[in-house]
C-alpha cells in the first residue's frame, strides 16, 4: 500500500500514516495472493506446454488456446453459451412480470412476496439440483405421475439433457434476477408512467421507452447475475445433464482432476474469466457501488 | 391473474424442494406414495459415521475461514470507510470480483496456486480458499452499515479528546456490529453450502458435509440423502433468517441523520 495515508488531512480521524495499511493492507494481501495471483497462474499455464504428466512446462506455446476450438470441444463451448443465454432470457422473460407485481403490492403482503422469492436463493445449491433429480429421473416423481394417469406408457427420459440443466439452472438462478429488477422498478417514479399515459403511450410502448431505459441499472444487474454465473456452472450441468449436458465448467474440471492436462484446463478457465468479466464490465460498470450493494 | 402468476412462479421454486421434503419423512424406501410418517432417515443420517467427520471438518473449516474473515474484512471495511489513498478506486472495483467470478475458476485457480507454491492441500487449503470469497462479503455488509451513519460522530468523538483507538473502540466498532454479524453469518453459511471451491482445494480425504453430500447424490436417491439435504436446507435457512433480521432490525442504533 504505497501512499498510505497520504493526504490524509481531514480524513485521518482515525490515526495518521499506519492506518490505511493496518486496515486495508492485510485484506489486500489476501485477496492478492487468493485471488489474484490464483488467476495470474492459470493465465500462464494457459500458454505452456504440457508435460509428460499433464503437468505446464516450458517452451510457452499457444496449443492449448488453439485447441478449445477444436470440433471436439467447440460443441460443448456452444452449449455452454446456448444454455446461459437461454437461461437468462427465460429469467428475464419470468421475472420482469413478478418484479413488476411485487413494485404493485402494498405492506406485509409485498414482505412475504419479496421474503418468498428470496429464501430459495439461499437454498443450498446441491439440495436443489438434487429436488430436480428425485422429481425428473426414471423412477422420479413426474414419470410415476405421467404412468399412473396413463398418459404415457414408459417412463420418459427426462434427466441427463439439456432441458433438465435448463430447468434446474432457472430454477436456481430466477431469485437473483429478480430482486435487482425488483429494486430499480421500486425506484421508477409512477408520474413519469402517469405522464406517458397522458401523452398516449400504450402500454407496451410505456414499457419499452419508460421503463426499460429507467430500470437498465437492474436490468444490466440481474442479466449478469444470471448469466456469469450459469455460464459458469459446473455442478447444475454434472447432475442434471450427464454427458449429454456437459458445460464448459466440467470440461475445466476434467481437464484439472481427472485427465490432469493442467494447461488445456488454464486456458479453457481463462476463456471463461475472460467471458465473465467482459460481460461484469459490460453490465455493471465502475463506479456503481450504491447497485451493487442492493444485489444482496 | 397477478396473484396467479406470482403464486405460480413461487410454486416452481419451492415444489421441488418441498417434495424432497416430504420424501425425507416417508416410511418406505422405495416407494413413491405416502407410507406413513418417520424419523428414521433422520436416525440414519446421524449415526453415519461419514456424515459426521464430513460435518466435523465442515464446522472447523466454517469458523475458522469466517474468523479470519470477519477479521479481515471488518478492518478493510474500516480503512476503506475512513481512509484515502492511492490506488483506492481500483480496489473498490476489485474487492467485488470474488463475489462475481464464478466458483469453478476460483476452484482451479487456487487448486494450482497450492500446488505451485507445495501448500498441502485440506482443511487448511479450504480455509484459506473460503477466506478468498468471504472477505469480499464480510467488507460489503461493513461498508453498507458504516455508510449508514454520519462521520461526523467519529469527528466529534476525536474533537472531545479520544483517541484513534478509542474512537474506533467506542463508536465504529459498536456502531458497524450489526453489519458485522450480518457478514459473520452470512460467510458462515456460504462456507458451509460451498461445494465447488472445497471440493477443487479439499485434496483426497479431507471431505466436507456438501462434498459428502454430493457423492451421495452421485451414487443416486435415498431417503437419507432427503434428510441429510432438509438438515442442510433448514440450517441454510435459519442462518440466513438471522442475517436478514440484524441487517433490517427497526432499532438502527444511530440513524443516519
Amino acid at each position: 500500500m504505497t501512499g498510505a495515508g497520504r493526504g490524509t488531512g481531514r480524513s485521518g480521524v482515525l490515526g495518521g500514516g499506519g492506518f490505511v495499511a493496518w486496515t486495508v493492507g492485510p485484506a489486500a494481501v489476501a485477496l492478492v495472493f487468493l485471488f489474484l495471483l490464483p488467476l495470474a497462474i492459470l493465465a500462464g499455464y494457459a500458454v505452456l506446454t504440457t508435460g509428460e504428466q499433464g503437468e505446464p512446462i516450458l517452451p510457452f506455446t499457444l496449443v492449448s488456446l488453439t485447441r478449445a476450438l477444436d470440433p471436439l470441444y467447440l460443441g460443448i463451448l456452444a452449449r455452454s453459451l446456448r444454455l446461459s443465454l437461454e437461461t437468462t432470457a427465460i429469467c428475464l422473460l419470468l421475472g420482469l412480470p413478478l418484479a413488476w407485481i411485487l413494485r404493485g403490492m402494498r405492506g406485509r403482503a409485498r414482505s412475504l412476496a419479496l421474503l418468498a422469492v428470496i429464501l430459495p436463493s439461499w437454498t443450498n445449491l446441491l439440495v436443489k439440483n438434487y429436488a430436480w433429480i428425485v422429481l425428473l429421473r426414471q423412477e422420479g416423481v413426474v414419470n410415476s405421475l405421467l404412468v399412473r394417469l396413463g398418459l404415457v406408457s414408459e417412463p420418459l427420459p427426462l434427466l441427463f439433457n439439456e432441458g433438465a440443466v435448463l430447468a434446474g439452472l432457472v430454477h436456481t438462478f430466477l431469485p437473483f434476477m429478480v430482486l435487482p429488477l425488483y429494486a430499480s422498478f421500486e425506484k421508477l417514479d409512477p408520474a413519469l408512467l402517469e405522464a406517458a399515459r397522458d401523452l398516449g403511450a400504450g402500454g407496451w410502448e410505456r414499457f419499452r421507452r419508460v421503463i426499460v431505459p429507467l430500470s437498465a441499472p437492474g436490468i444490466g444487474a440481474g442479466v449478469t447475475l444470471v448469466f456469469v454465473p450459469a455460464l459458469g456452472a459446473v455442478v447444475t450441468p454434472d447432475l442434471l445433464g450427464g454427458a449429454r449436458g456437459m458445460m464448459i465448467g466440467n470440461l475445466i474440471q476434467n481437464q484439472m482432476l481427472l485427465t490432469q492436462d493442467w494447461p488445456f484446463g488454464s486456458a479453457l478457465a481463462v476463456a471463461l474469466t475472460i467471458a465473465s468479466l467482459v460481460v461484469i464490465i459490460l453490465a455493471l460498470g465502475p463506479g456503481r457501488r450504491g447497485e451493487r450493494v442492493e444485489l444482496l | 391473474m397477478r396473484r396467479a402468476y406470482l403464486l405460480g412462479v413461487l410454486a416452481f421454486l419451492y415444489i421441488p424442494v418441498l417434495v424432497l421434503v416430504a420424501y425425507s419423512f416417508n416410511d418406505s424406501r422405495f416407494a413413491l406414495a405416502w407410507e406413513g410418517f418417520t424419523l428414521d432417515w433422520y436416525l440414519g443420517v446421524f449415526r453415519d459415521p461419514q456424515i459426521g467427520r464430513a460435518l466435523r471438518n465442515t464446522l472447523v473449516v466454517s469458523s475458522l475461514s469466517t474468523v479470519i474473515s470477519v477479521v479481515l474484512g471488518t478492518a478493510l471495511a474500516i480503512g476503506f470507510h475512513f481512509g484515502r489513498f492511492r490506488g483506492k478506486a481500483l480496489l473498490d472495483g476489485g474487492v467485488y470480483l470474488p463475489i462475481l467470478v464464478p466458483d469453478v475458476i476460483q476452484g482451479v485457480g487456487l487448486l494450482s496456486f497450492f500446488a505451485l507454491v507445495g501448500f498441502p492441500l485440506g482443511l487448511g487449503s479450504i480455509i484459506l480458499a473460503h477466506v478468498s470469497f468471504q472477505i469480499s462479503f464480510v467488507a460489503l455488509l461493513v461498508r453498507a452499515r458504516l455508510d449508514a451513519f454520519p462521520r461526523s460522530l467519529v469527528e466529534a468523538a476525536r474533537d472531545l479528546g479520544a483517541g484513534p483507538l478509542q474512537a474506533l473502540a467506542k463508536i465504529v466498532l459498536p456502531l458497524a456490529a450489526p453489519g458485522i454479524v450480518a457478514g459473520a453469518l452470512m460467510a458462515f453459511t456460504l462456507s458451509v453450502d460451498d461445494f465447488l471451491i472445497a471440493y477443487f482445494t479439499a485434496g483426497p480425504g479431507a471431505s466436507t458435509l456438501p462434498i459428502r453430500i454430493y457423492s451421495m447424490i452421485r451414487r443416486g436417491v435415498t431417503p437419507e440423502v432427503n434428510a441429510l439435504a432438509t438438515l442442510l436446507l433448514v440450517f441454510s435457512l435459519a442462518t440466513i433468517s438471522a442475517s436478514v433480521l440484524l441487517t433490517r432490525s427497526p432499532e438502527e442504533g444511530v440513524k443516519a441523520r
